[in-house]
């Protein structure tokens, strides 16, 4: 009986259906805003659907000379990764004294595996735009994960836990000086996590035309978009509840509001970065990531260790 | 009208396949998708590689070396696809249809869809192909 409330979980509420349909409601609201910057009408609400059933009814042409098992079984490991992120991220905030939801540790490498999927399939693909966006794609994530796990740490030092439920229990980062920079170097990583405009270095639309994904068409693209869609949800939520309290579900509409707010207020920030930043070169986005970023995580964590 | 071809017309991204054209008909494809005229509005978006469209644009005379190019870009495409040839040279062979480098037109070797006729064609007249495009694929 377990196993079925499990899967009822991972599958429908609030695992993948629910995540999903936010998330494509969440892309929506991403291409509508960004259709006002550029002064358009924008796209219809089930835009997004429409374009993942879309991909459903296409072939999925497999290249010539490609590692077929690879190729196609790639986008799987990332789309499985986000789906049990979700569920860890959702049940934290939903039934927080469940026994063991996984914790910290295994968010944080659930989140690595959706770039590592795309490297994977892009290296499978023997297209050499795709190598090269996949390559980009591994310097990123060398470049944004030290920052994030910084930022990360500064939930853990100040409650001594890893449990996702302790640390949005305690909510001791929240609005704490270092915990307001620890959020800024999330809100920077989450940009690159989410391959949004200043860090796409490796879709590179405009040199690569479509880098790491050039070769997949059909339900695989689906996939990968379908990954992409969900991460929207995962990300800023897990930076919600290691650095912003999450959202409350014991304080009425109140609690919920509040946290809707911070999850829109997140994905707008994103939205308009993307929209008023050009993208940078990989060198530059490296050396950012391992410069300026990790010095200020660096400093958000020496002000957690000293108290504040 | 299948499930199927009702979500395609909704949902069209476009790849442009140019055979040694002017640019004219090039610059006025990218005109359509400024912001003034919005094609998203409809779920119509330009994409850069040819395993993520379902509709090829073709512009330009395609000659002898450039319909090599362009029959392997029609063959790489993932099934259903659909082809708009894109001002007089795709439609007719305009001009060049006598030169000697040319089997015009482009039609003979690659099933077009619809025609768009034009020296160049206005964003408008692509607009409005593109809906006959989506009618004539629902059948009316």
């Amino acid at each position: 009986m377990d196993y079925l409330i499990l899967i009822f979980q991972l599958i429908i509420f609030p695992g993948f259906l629910f995540t999903a349909v936010i998330g494509l409601v969440i892309s929506w609201v991403d291409r509508k805003v960004t259709a006002k910057v550029q002064m358009r009408v924008g796209p219809p609400l089930l835009q997004p659907f429409y374009d993942i059933l879309k991909y459903m009814i296409k072939e999925t042409c497999v290249p010539e000379g490609a590692s077929k098992i690879f190729f196609l079984s790639a986008p799987l490991f990332g789309f499985a990764a986000v789906n049990v992120a979700a569920l860890i991220v959702w049940q934290s905030i939903i039934h927080p004294q469940a026994a063991f939801m996984g914790d910290l540790v295994v968010v944080l490498y659930l989140l690595t595996v959706p770039a590592l999927s795309l490297v994977l399939g892009s290296f499978a693909s023997k297209n050499p735009l795709a190598s090269i966006g996949g390559s980009r794609e591994i310097k990123l994530i060398m470049a944004y994960e030290l920052p994030f796990l910084l930022a990360v740490l500064v939930p853990v030092i100040k409650t001594h836990s890893i449990r996702l439920a302790d640390i949005l229990g305690a909510q001791a980062a929240v609005l704490a000086p270092s915990g307001i920079l620890a959020l800024v170097v999330a809100i920077v990583v989450m940009q690159a996590k989410l391959a949004l405009v200043p860090f796409d270095c490796s879709e590179a639309e405009t040199e690569l035309t479509g880098g790491a994904l050039i070769e997949y068409s059909g339900p695989a693209l689906g996939m990968y978009k379908l990954t992409r869609v969900m991460l929207w949800v995962v990300m800023p939520l897990f930076v919600m509840v290691v650095l912003l309290g999450g959202i409350n579900l014991n304080n009425g509409w109140q609690g919920i509001l509040a946290g809707i707010g911070k999850y829109v207020g997140l994905v707008v920030v994103a939205v308009l970065i993307r929209n008023t930043a050009p993208r940078v070169r990989i060198d530059q986005a490296v050396r950012f990531f391992w410069g300026k970023v990790t010095f200020v995580a660096v400093a958000a964590a020496i002000l957690a260790l000293m108290g504040y | 009208m299948s499930f199927a071809t009702s979500i395609l017309t909704k949902s069209l991204n476009v790849f442009h396949c140019a055979g040694s054209p002017c640019n004219n008909c090039d610059i006025e494809l990218l005109d359509t998708l400024t912001p003034r005229y919005d094609l998203e509005r409809f779920g119509i978006t330009l994409v850069g590689s040819i395993r993520h469209a379902d509709v090829i644009m073709l512009s330009g005379v395609f000659n002898t070396k450039a319909l090599i190019r362009a029959k392997r870009v029609y063959e790489q495409a993932p099934k259903p696809i659909l082809v708009i040839a894109l001002g007089n040279c795709a439609c007719t062979g305009n001009i060049f249809i006598e030169s000697y480098n040319l089997d015009a037109p482009v039609g003979k070797h690659i099933p077009v869809d619809i025609l768009v006729p034009g020296c160049p064609p206005k964003p408008e007249a692509m607009i409005a192909a593109v809906a006959k495009l989506i009618a004539k694929l629902k059948g009316k």
